[in-house]
């Protein structure tokens, strides 16, 4: 079981005190959460990809190529990168080149956006959504895997004999998770490719998420990859704690209140009871985080929002301890009782490479065999 | 005998409203002639204040409450719908807007729907033609021929020789909902939320080459 922090990167003002940091401020709190991340012993951080204010991460494989340099064992994710929008080959090259130089700890999370004008910014379709990432993506796939790639879709310029560079690191490419709120063509997708699928978890009640879990799990089943119960499952989650219950309300209320999306809206006791957003003691954390296998089958990746709405940085780094110290060792605890020996282990680079190598292995003892018994 | 769900959308709001008062005849009326026709109605009366705070939430968030998500599922789930909307400002309320917002653009299509308005005056009767009628068109409704405008003096008028009394105008609108509502088979009706569109390849049209 992998724990981890994803942020979308927002410039939000302090709605207690009315400061709003620069973006250059913004950027550097993000670089120093993910160090904390490591020194609290999770294992993965992720990053958005936006292009538009008050969100300032719009070029992540610059930024997690500086946390992979300030860091040891931390896997680097995007926490969406616009597999829509982007050019496939530019992400296979940028994130091939992560792969080299953050020695293999990198994957990414497809998505498609969080604002209709990013399509036209890039001169794309928004009506092309759905069209646009499975295309973008099966291009994405042969030039990872494939030295020399013909191709030829409906979206972009053809290639003959296009060679990505540099090749994935140990010719395996990053494990991919693709992040979907309402389209099942998105989960029919991760479970065509045996790929992760992420769920997003934070704005929705949980039954929402559920049907789409499930309905990927059957599918990856159903795609050959394994029992619908070896499917690679991600989920967010969001979660604000101080030792005592009430203080961590009182804390947390303005920031909720003033949110980017969901502020001004519902009150944050109708959001903490409809959705995953759990605001109080560490143990109510574990309460509800631990329960998430019951509803969702045993998963590989927990993330946490946990940087956004204006809360400083210094708040930030304390959540941080708060999670690392007294949350995420009795959860990694209680998702490791009964989890039945067929779950894998959240994606990793090693992992990866040992799979392929014993696949390689298994291909090559076959046909020996074959010529001994006849 | 077989049973017809009949969903009542009503955005009055003062309790007690006319616009509910209107919602409750034309319900009454709709089951009446679904009884002629040999079909029960089983009536469900919404009223939309009582999901307010619900519906503004969910524009916000994107999701339901719970309490939302039940009366949304009510009406979708219908085989026939009733509508009734004060006009507010020349058109039907911010609320019932707000509430027509937050379904599933899809998950009207093909259903029988009676629309109905009230007003202080006759002056607004129109609204239901240039504001009502294209709205359940937009969302592929089928709205029957007749409208139901309901002014205060209505209440308490016969026929004027120009339009007939209220009950005569309820009764026709009814009449014309029920014909439809036998028909229609939405309630019974099973939806793969995951059924992915005709001709839809994992891999795209050029992938797999």
């Amino acid at each position: 079981m992998q724990f981890g922090i994803f942020t979308v990167g927002d410039v939000t003002t302090d709605p207690t005190n009315d400061v709003t940091p620069t973006e250059h401020q913004r950027i550097k709190n993000i670089l120093t959460i993910a160090q904390k991340v490591e020194e609290v012993g999770m294992e993965v951080f992720a990053l958005g990809e936006h292009h538009n204010p008050p969100f300032v991460p719009s070029s992540p494989t610059t930024m997690l190529g500086y946390i992979a340099a300030k860091t040891e064992r931390l896997i680097l994710s995007t926490a969406t990168t616009l597999i829509t929008t982007n050019d496939p080959v530019k992400i296979a090259e940028d994130y091939a080149m992560l792969q080299h130089v953050a020695d293999g700890r990198v994957d990414l999370m497809m998505g498609r956006g969080n604002t209709g004008p990013v399509y036209p910014w890039f001169g794309k379709d928004i009506r092309d959504g759905i069209p646009l990432a499975i295309e973008n993506y099966a291009l994405l796939q042969r030039l990872w895997r494939e030295d020399f790639v013909n191709w030829e879709g409906k979206f972009r310029t053809p290639l003959q004999g296009f060679q990505s560079t540099p090749r994935p690191l140990d010719g395996v490419a990053p494990f991919v998770w693709h992040g979907s709120i309402r389209s099942p063509e998105i989960a029919e997708q991760a479970a065509y490719y045996g790929d992760g699928f992420f769920a997003n978890n934070i704005f929705w009640p949980k039954e929402h998420y559920m049907k789409l879990i499930s309905y990927y799990r059957q599918r990856f089943e159903h795609y050959g990859h394994g029992k619908a119960s070896e499917a690679i499952v991600g989920l967010g989650g969001q979660a604000f704690m101080a030792k005592n219950s009430q203080d961590a309300v009182k804390q947390f209320r303005p920031y909720f209140d003033n949110a980017p999306v969901y502020g001004h809206g519902p009150t944050m006791e109708d959001f903490t009871e409809q959705t995953p957003l759990t605001v109080g003691s560490p143990q109510q954390v574990i309460d509800r985080y631990a329960s998430m296998r019951e509803y969702y089958g045993d998963y590989q990746r927990q993330l946490f929002l946990m940087d956004h709405a204006g809360l400083p940085l210094k708040t930030v780094l304390e959540q941080l301890d708060i999670l690392g110290e007294e949350v995420i060792p009795v959860l990694r605890k209680e998702f490791a009782k009964d989890r039945p020996a067929n779950v894998p282990d959240g994606p990793t680079h090693e992992a990866l490479v040992a799979k392929r190598d014993a696949a390689l292995a298994a291909s090559v003892a076959e046909p020996v065999e074959a010529e001994v018994s006849a | 005998m077989t049973t017809r769900k009949i969903a009542v959308i009503t955005s009055g709001l003062s309790q007690p409203s006319s616009t509910r008062l209107l919602a409750d005849r034309l319900a009454d009326a709709t089951a009446r002639q679904l009884e002629v026709l040999g079909v029960d109605a089983e009536v469900t009366i919404l009223e939309l204040r009582d999901t307010a705070q619900d519906v503004v939430n969910n524009l916000m968030t994107g999701f339901p409450s719970p309490k939302l998500e039940k009366a949304i599922e009510a009406v979708t789930g219908a085989d026939a719908l009733i509508a009734v909307t004060p006009v507010f400002t020349t058109s039907y309320s911010g609320l019932f807007k707000s509430f027509i917002d937050v379904l599933d653009p899809q998950s009207l299509t093909d259903m029988p729907v009676l629309i109905g308005a009230t007003g202080g005056s006759e002056r607004h009767s129109l609204a239901l033609d240039y504001a009502m009628r294209p709205l359940f068109t937009y969302l592929h409704a089928v709205v029957v021929p007749t409208s139901v405008y309901a002014a205060s003096s209505d209440w308490g008028s016969t026929g004027d020789g120009v339009a007939t009394a209220l009950p005569d105008r309820i009764e026709r609108a009814a009449r014309e909902l029920a014909k439809l509502a036998v028909d229609s088979d939405r309630s019974s009706r099973v939806v793969d939320p995951f059924a992915l569109p005709a001709g839809f390849s994992p891999v795209g049209g050029y992938g797999a080459q």
